[in-house]
């Protein structure tokens, strides 16, 4: 059923960290990649060779430039896909129970052969997690990896998201938020971990963890003792009446 | 919000439908005879057809019986269940008038409701979705039952209700534009809250993340067409509401009058749903640094 569980057992989710995202997209294709042979239909892409490629992924990489008031504007990388919200709106509006959430680890999922691709879901994530499937006609979405995360016929190390596993600068970081002791709670009581987009009253599980502030220098620049050159003898004179011309 | 074919006719068409069907239920008008069976076949076909028009949106429409599951969460659900519902409530009604029997109109009036009830679902289908702010509002249902409403009067060719409900919509219109213009900013959603980043500073967008298009930009950041948004808006709310009034006024009660006012409405109503899905920012946009 579309009703949302009351509470999980665990909060999976992500942690991601953009302080140390480099805007690499290993996560993107890692994740296309791992999704493209796992669980469902395979990721479709349309016309990939065209003029117009198209495809569906399920991790997207922005990049921002974020102006301070004072200071040089900073380049911040943002990976964004499913936050497996607590309060996801995308489950309650499926009209046939295709789109659920989890109660043993709070993943939200589709179940494809109940999708009848009316992309209701898709518009009422706020997120845009939720990308149609244009061969099959079904609702495609990150599952946290559920066949990964659970699979002992994989080595321990690799029972965790692709993009987790492949991420080569450990921006992402795989958890279990209901565990206040768990590596992502702790990293996001250390950090100050925040929700998007608040405001749209979804509660999300994965947390993001804020850029640290950057070094700032006393002065504005090493060399800033020799710019301050006064002009002395013919070149002195030369200032002194240029300037009052 | 993409403005696709299928939608529109279904919203439309469906709203004009269960409108016509209500004032018929009702008792408004009561057809006789082989006049009821076409008057009742009009309304049958307007609400069967648009339902079935919103089927070219489905990605796998064989699965649609399941969308009847979820009536306990799912205003798309609860919108199948009270037409269904609807549709089954008038037939005797529609039988009765037909074959003359002389049925007693209660269930009749039952149905009318549930038409009132069913297009209120339809509303809610976009109402419900925080993510688009301009749907969010109750604006939006009582635009949908206005329209339904005042369509009905006006196929039915009731020029006096036609023309005060046909008033009330010109007054529903407005009023969903000047509270639509103001909700994307009520929400108190931007590009530093969806990321997080504003308390560095000001966001703007570097690079994107792909650079072909994709779904999300296909069906939630349509930004195709607003260019003529003023132009649109005027033109429904002349032809949606005005343009049938002034017919009513101006011209003696006949078919062609009905058919002119019909035509006029619908064209005004096409152009303002066409306008309800093309005005309406979804939110994802502004990740893309678009709305």
């Amino acid at each position: 059923m579309t009703m949302l569980p009351g509470a999980t057992e665990k909060r999976l989710g992500l942690v991601v960290d953009l302080d140390t995202c480099v805007g690499c997209q290993a996560c993107v294709t890692a994740c296309k990649g791992w999704n493209d042979q796992g669980y469902g239909v395979a990721l479709s892409d349309q016309n990939p060779y065209g003029a117009e490629p198209s495809g569906v992924f399920l991790y997207r990489v922005h990049s921002y430039a974020v102006q301070p008031v004072d200071g040089l504007a900073q380049t911040i990388n943002f990976p964004r896909s499913c936050l497996h919200c607590e309060d996801a709106p995308c489950v309650t509006v499926c009209p046939t129970g295709a789109s659920y959430k989890r109660v043993e680890d709070g993943i939200v999922l589709v179940n494809e052969s109940a999708c009848i691709g009316c992309g209701l879901c898709a518009w009422a994530c706020p997120y845009g997690a939720r990308e149609m499937d244009q061969d099959a006609g079904v609702m495609k979405k990150c599952t946290l990896c559920v066949d990964r995360i659970y699979n002992e016929n994989l080595p321990e190390e690799d029972r965790e998201p692709a993009c987790v596993r492949t991420c080569p600068t450990n921006a992402r970081h795989f958890g279990d938020f209901a565990d206040p002791d768990s590596k992502v709670s702790k990293l996001v009581a250390a950090r100050g971990g925040y929700d998007l987009m608040p405001e749209m009253g979804t509660r999300p599980t994965n947390k993001y963890l804020p850029p640290r502030v950057k070094d700032r220098r006393a002065e504005a620049s090493l060399l800033a003792p020799l710019l301050d050159i006064e002009a002395k003898g013919f070149a002195g004179w030369l200032d002194r009446v240029l300037g009052k011309i | 919000m993409h403005p696709a074919p299928s939608v529109i006719l279904f919203t439309v068409l469906s709203g004009l439908g269960f409108g016509f069907l209500a004032l018929l239920g009702w008792g408004v008008v009561i057809p006789q005879g082989v006049q009821a069976f076409l008057v009742w076949g009009i309304g049958y076909g307007l609400a069967v057809g648009g339902l079935s028009a919103s089927a070219f949106h489905l990605g796998n429409p064989q699965r649609a019986l399941l969308a009847f599951s979820q009536w306990r969460s799912s205003w798309l659900s609860r919108e199948a269940w009270a037409s269904v519902i609807t549709l089954i409530l008038l037939a005797p009604v529609a039988l009765s008038d037909w074959l003359g029997l002389g049925w007693p109109r209660g269930i009749g009036m039952a149905g009318a409701v549930m038409c009132g009830v069913t297009v209120l679902a339809t509303s809610m289908i976009y109402a419900q979705i925080k993510a688009v702010p301009r749907w969010h509002h109750w604006v939006t249902p009582l635009l949908f039952l206005s329209f339904a409403c005042s369509g009905g009067a006006i196929l039915a060719g009731e020029a006096r209700l036609a023309v005060l409900l046909s008033v009330g919509l010109a007054v529903v219109l407005w009023l969903g534009f000047f509270f639509g213009d103001r909700q994307f900013a009520a929400r108190g959603a931007s590009m530093e809250s969806a990321t997080g980043l504003g308390a560095i500073g000001r966001v703007a967008v570097f690079e994107l993340p792909h650079t072909g298009g994709n779904y999300l930009l296909r069906e939630m950041i349509f930004v195709v067409g607003r260019k003529h948004a003023m132009k649109l808006r005027m033109i429904a709310i002349l032809a949606a509401a005005f343009g049938p009034t002034a017919v009513f006024v101006l011209l003696p009660m006949h078919v062609v009058t009905v058919l002119l006012a019909v035509a006029l409405h619908l064209l005004g109503a096409f152009a303002a749903r066409w306008l309800f899905f093309a005005e309406a920012e979804h939110v994802v946009g502004l990740y893309y640094g678009k709305r």
